[in-house]
């Protein structure tokens, strides 16, 4: 490469730069609105977070019986909503849905924002944040390839990084004019594909690893949790992207929502049925082994709040599932997205709180104790979702003026 | 690798003592680190116990023993003897003894220096009812005004320093494991309080300090061991180490002393004289949830 070359391309990675800037720093009345109550949230958040920091992890609701609880059960989900990227990332490159490629960096976007909420859950639920380093390769002693959690902390880094960069080489080489040809980044996608589909993996695994808590011991967890996740994912991105096209350059085509709310339904579908095998075995028969269902379904003992939530969940899921498959009111926009949102906060209870909860009741000594999230921890909840969105965000803006609105090098 | 490791740690510390200089807290000696801020920041880049040098373990050492006096307003004197040759330790309970006294449990907090505002207590004793081995028919909170109680039988739980133990393959940073003496123990100043251990014990064994833990001054035992009942902060693991502190001078653990009606047997399983040795040959011991296949050291029999 000559010299005159290398310089431009210097000077264009600046200008790249100045363009997210300005794209993040330009906008009308609505968008100043969402940013100001989104870094409100932020901050309120924050505040709440260094009351943590300053007192420790008693000031949520946690304890040595329940040790995992909003915030594990966030990342969970959020880990699922970002894997979910690969159900627009596999047709378009896999299956050469050409149509569906454009859309894919928006996926790739909302990976990213809800990689980073997720690996912002694991940390604030850290008794001893500053202590990361100790987990890092070669300068800590991270418990590769022992722990699972070793392993769900690489991978969650590496997904970040794979789709930052993909995001990054796609939009700056049409932003330079050139249009990137797929072979040159081709082997990238494979990578995220791949690690897409673990990161939920292991998470699953991280969980369901433990045959101390039988609750989540069982094989089925991590199909499950991939099947609810591209149902949660697929629900997010129909309501995201048509908020998107309301109010942006960006055009939703009406058979890419359609394809959407297929893989939706089907996704849904699959995820009811592998709950409905794992309620066969807690139910068929009465064994000490399958307790925490029971007392989850039952709500003989524990926790009322969350049999009530489960079974919201459970109805929601079913209701929503049976109306995506209705051809009618899958294409009629108002009810997909009744649909939509049904999907997103069932799966949003059944793989998070009535996910992690029961599987600590009973302890393994057979206690039975109680949770409720204390404010400081549905404060921190809220911050953090709210960064979720900022990212989401920023990254969706320069997207969609580079995709959709001709933003290129001058 | 190991050497490449520490080069790399040792390149960051550099870089830090610089930020620590510029942030103007404290002079970079190593004199000058004895001021509050120049402890944290050198707990900070604290390696991990089994990578330090025996110089850098002898200066975390002081370290501890400064914090102490700081944070309680004692002097502790705080070892780090290491494992005995030929010596593994093992725990036998006799639950024909077992009367629920919860002696071992008031024993084990004072003398582990558990944080006496969060209960954190490494021993759990279950009332059981008669007839019945399921762990959720247990009372963990009886409050009899005597015990043993009618119909009743006690099961006390605390760590079985299994062979395989679920709660080290958990952790992702290696700040616990096995000792060569069968102890599994926490370097308490490299967890980083995920509670991924707490959630992989089948034993309900790994307790969270989720404040920091107050301890009353008199109370307070001087004598610590660095994997041990040092006092802890807020924010990482403990549990049950056999009392560390104690049996690796060839003391017995606190809790066995403190037991009226000698239920606890403790012992070197390869001493075949010993007392141990003898109740697993000649009695018919079980192990709790053994299925679960992490191999405890901790086994239980009934004499009568």
């Amino acid at each position: 490469m000559s010299e005159k070359k290398i310089r431009k391309k210097t000077y264009s990675k600046i200008n790249f730069l100045q363009a997210f800037l300005s794209s993040s720093l330009n906008g009308g009345r609505l968008y100043w609105v969402w940013m100001f109550s989104l870094l409100s949230i932020a901050l309120y958040g924050a505040t709440a977070y260094s009351q943590q920091a300053q007192f420790g992890l008693g000031v949520t609701g946690l304890s040595d019986q329940i040790t995992w609880g909003l915030y594990i059960s966030n990342f969970t989900f959020f880990v699922g909503v970002a894997a979910a990227a690969v159900i627009l990332v596999i047709p378009a490159y896999l299956f050469h849905r050409r149509e569906m490629r454009r859309v894919t960096l928006l996926g790739e976007s909302l990976a990213v924002a809800a990689v980073t909420v997720a690996i912002l859950f694991v940390t604030v639920d850290l008794g001893q944040p500053l202590r990361f380093w100790h987990a890092m390769p070669f300068f800590g002693k991270l418990n590769f390839p022992t722990s699972i959690l070793a392993w769900d902390m690489l991978v969650l880094s590496l997904y970040l990084l794979v789709n930052l960069i993909l995001l990054w080489f796609i939009l700056y080489n049409k932003f330079c004019n050139d249009s990137p040809v797929v072979k040159r980044y081709f082997p990238l996608v494979v990578v995220a594909i791949i690690l897409g589909i673990s990161i939920h993996t292991v998470t699953a695994f991280m969980l369901s690893g433990n045959p101390s808590r039988p609750f989540w011991h069982t094989a089925v967890l991590a199909p499950r949790f991939i099947a609810s996740a591209f149902a949660a994912g697929a629900a997010l991105m129909i309501i995201l992207f048509q908020i998107l096209h309301l109010t942006s350059k960006f055009r939703l085509s009406k058979g890419l929502i359609r394809e959407i709310a297929i893989i939706m339904a089907f996704s849904q579908f699959f995820s009811l049925f592998l709950l409905g095998a794992e309620l066969y075995n807690a139910f068929y028969h009465n064994t000490a082994h399958e307790i925490s269902a029971h007392l989850l379904y039952t709500g003989k003992i524990a926790h009322d709040n969350l049999t009530i939530s489960i079974y919201m969940a459970i109805t929601a899921g079913l209701i929503a599932c049976i109306m995506l498959f209705v051809r009618r009111v899958r294409e009629n926009v108002a009810l997909l997205n009744i649909a939509s949102i049904l999907i997103f906060f069932a799966i949003w209870l059944e793989k998070g709180l009535g996910l992690i909860i029961p599987g600590f009741v009973p302890s393994p000594l057979g206690e039975i104790a109680q949770y409720t999230p204390s404010a400081i921890e549905i404060k921190v909840t809220l911050g953090i979702w709210a960064v979720g969105a900022i990212i989401f965000t920023l990254l969706a803006r320069i997207t969609i003026a580079i995709e959709f609105d001709g933003l290129r090098h001058k | 690798m190991a050497d490449n490791r520490s080069s790399r740690r040792g390149f960051l510390k550099g870089t830090v003592a610089l930020a620590a200089l510029a942030a103007g807290g404290c002079s970079s000696s190593n004199n000058g680190q004895n001021t509050a801020f120049g402890d944290s920041v050198a707990s900070f880049f604290q390696d991990h116990y089994q990578t330090m040098t025996p110089d850098e373990i002898k200066e975390v050492l002081a370290r501890v023993e400064r914090k102490a006096k700081r944070a309680h307003g004692v002097d502790i004197k705080c070892e780090n003897s290491p494992p005995i040759a030929n010596v593994e330790f093992g725990y036998v309970l006799n639950l024909s003894k077992c009367k629920g006294t919860r002696r071992c449990v008031e024993a084990c907090v004072v003398e582990n220096n558990c944080g006496r505002n969060h209960s954190l207590e490494n021993i759990r004793v279950l009332a059981m009812p008669h007839g019945t081995m399921d762990l959720n028919k247990s009372d963990h909170f009886y409050d009899h005004k005597e015990v043993p109680k009618a119909g009743e039988w006690y099961l006390p739980v605390q760590c079985h320093q299994c062979d395989e133990p679920a709660c080290v393959q958990a952790c992702p940073v290696e700040a616990t494991w096995k000792e060569h003496d069968g102890i599994v123990v926490i370097d308490y100043d490299w967890c980083i309080g995920c509670r991924n251990c707490a959630v992989a014990c089948p034993y309900w064994a790994r307790h969270f300090n989720w404040t920091t833990p107050i301890l009353p001054k008199d109370e307070i035992n001087l004598k610590t061991h660095y994997l041990g009942n040092r006092p802890r902060e807020s924010g990482v693991m403990e549990k049950c180490t056999f009392c560390i502190q104690r049996t690796r001078k060839g003391e017995l653990p606190a809790c066995q002393e403190a037991c009226p009606t000698g239920a606890r047997i403790f012992g070197n399983l390869l001493d075949p004289n010993s007392e141990i040795r003898y109740i697993l040959e000649n009695k018919n011991v079980f192990r709790l949830k053994e299925e679960q296949g992490t191999q405890p050291n901790f086994w239980y029999f009934s004499d009568v």
